[in-house]
């Protein structure tokens, strides 16, 4: 039975397809989908981080003072730090598994863009570990007593910001693959360039509060956001490909 | 199409590689033509894994040059990315997913468009039709080459093998089979170097290339 399998194999010369490079949009839909599937596998993984969220942002009531009036004024800051720790728990992971099995490897060799397959991976990242916030983040803020409008800024500066968090994310999870202690070394890296996608996040509901509006830090974020999107694929893609030389 | 009267396969030209601050080897010169393999010898530690990097381009070389149908090749061009398959040590499939999964994934990553019934009867070549919903995490280490078998069996479009020990743990019958996939490859008018330890069951004669001689 196998010995006839053989024997089919070695008649047939001609090729099953002929390859073709995939485009941008089928390379990142391919890791996108690649790695949600994935991160469907480990749940539990993404409701540490969840978990890991909410536990911080109702421990600040019980450390500070639940005097409503300053919990309403910290509220923001403190979604957001916690929105940031948050982000850092699920970074290692991002290329360092796949480093490790060496379809990262499979990666950098394909035909695809690598740009775009890293595209690919940190949108799914970000719908597995960023997305999650976004959504939690109105509990969180009712849990501080802020209004209605107020949320709604939160969530969205939350949207426009985390992105860009996973993106500074993805640069150093990239550059230091391979290094040793790399998670640590990931928070020191990431933290210091977080700090200004924090002020303006933070200081959006913050501004809103004191009826300045919120537009100022809003664009600021959008410009971040986008900047992320366009400069981070080809810097992560050129990280990871120093990492395999 | 190439040039008339240039070389139509793999050359490489006075090529050295390191590792860290180690020279490997130097001065090497290789010349696979289609149709034809050679088999890659070598002390542990002697480059062979190195070389099949540097050729595939997750490596650079520290001199030399590295010719594709007789222009050299860019490490970063669609085209000889998808005509040069890469299959190292860590054969890159992922524990999560199962058999079928990880086939289907690698050969779209690879620009293979494979029906599904000829996934299944890839995975049937190679003897793992009952193991196709396993999680990855559950196979043996044979049964994982036998993946990387499957994957090479849909790949004679890409011309250029580059196996690093593909015989690792495959038992008698998986090296027959790996055997008549590189016979078949190179019928088909493929090119293959391999670096292994033991001589694969192949009907074509390889040409042998040893790192040995070659340390600096």
């Amino acid at each position: 039975m196998q010995r006839d399998a053989l024997a089919a194999l070695a008649r047939r010369t001609a090729p099953v397809t002929q390859p073709a490079p995939p485009g941008v949009i089928a390379a990142l839909r391919w890791a996108c989908a690649r790695d949600l599937r994935l991160a469907l596998r480990s749940r539990s993984e993404l409701a540490l981080i969840v978990v890991f969220f909410l536990l911080v942002t109702s421990l600040f009531p019980l450390a500070v003072s639940p005097d409503p009036e300053l919990l309403r004024a910290m509220a923001a800051g403190i979604v957001w730090v916690a929105a940031l720790l948050a982000s850092l728990l699920g970074l290692a992971r991002l290329f360092a598994a796949d480093h490790a099995d060496g379809t990262l490897e499979q990666m950098v060799l394909a035909p695809a863009p690598l740009a775009a397959l890293v595209a690919g991976k940190v949108l799914a990242h970000w719908i597995a570990t960023g997305l999650p916030l976004v959504l939690l983040a109105p509990l969180a803020g009712l849990q501080f007593g802020l209004g209605a409008d107020a949320i709604g800024v939160l969530v969205v500066a939350l949207a426009l910001g985390t992105p860009v968090l996973s993106w500074l994310g993805a640069i150093a999870a990239a550059l230091t693959l391979g290094a040793r202690g790399g998670s640590s070394l990931l928070a020191l890296l990431v933290l210091p360039l977080a700090v200004p996608v924090l002020i303006f996040g933070a200081g959006s509901v913050e501004s809103y509060a004191a009826g300045l509006g919120a537009e100022a830090h809003l664009s600021l974020l959008t410009a971040g956001a986008i900047a992320a999107w366009v400069l981070g694929p080809a810097v992560t893609a050129l990280a990871v490909k120093i990492a395999h030389e | 199409m190439t040039p008339t009267g240039t070389f139509d396969g793999l050359e490489a030209r006075a090529l050295a590689c390191a590792a860290g601050y180690r020279t490997l080897f130097a001065s090497l010169d290789l010349r696979i033509a289609p149709g034809e393999w050679t088999m890659l010898v070598g002390a542990n530690g002697s480059g062979k894994s190195t070389l099949l990097r540097t050729i595939a381009g997750l490596a650079r070389p520290l001199a030399g040059e590295i010719l594709w149908r007789g222009a050299p090749r860019k490490p970063d061009d669609a085209e000889w990315r998808a005509q040069c398959v890469y299959q190292g040590h860590a054969a890159g499939w992922k524990d999560a997913f199962d058999v079928r999964e990880n086939l289907g994934l690698q050969l779209a990553l690879d620009g293979l468009r494979v029906p599904r019934a000829e996934l299944d009867a890839a995975i049937d070549r190679v003897g793992l039709a009952r193991q196709a919903k396993l999680p990855f995490a559950r196979l043996s280490a044979g049964q994982r080459r036998r993946v990387s078998l499957a994957r090479l069996s849909c790949s004679h479009a890409r011309r250029l093998w580059l196996l690093d020990e593909p015989g690792t743990a495959l038992d008698a019958d998986g090296l027959r089979l790996l055997g008549e996939l590189v016979d078949a490859h190179l019928r088909a008018g493929g090119l293959a170097l391999v670096a292994t330890h033991q001589p694969l069951p192949c009907n074509a004669t390889p040409s042998r290339l040893s790192l040995d001689e070659l340390r600096p």
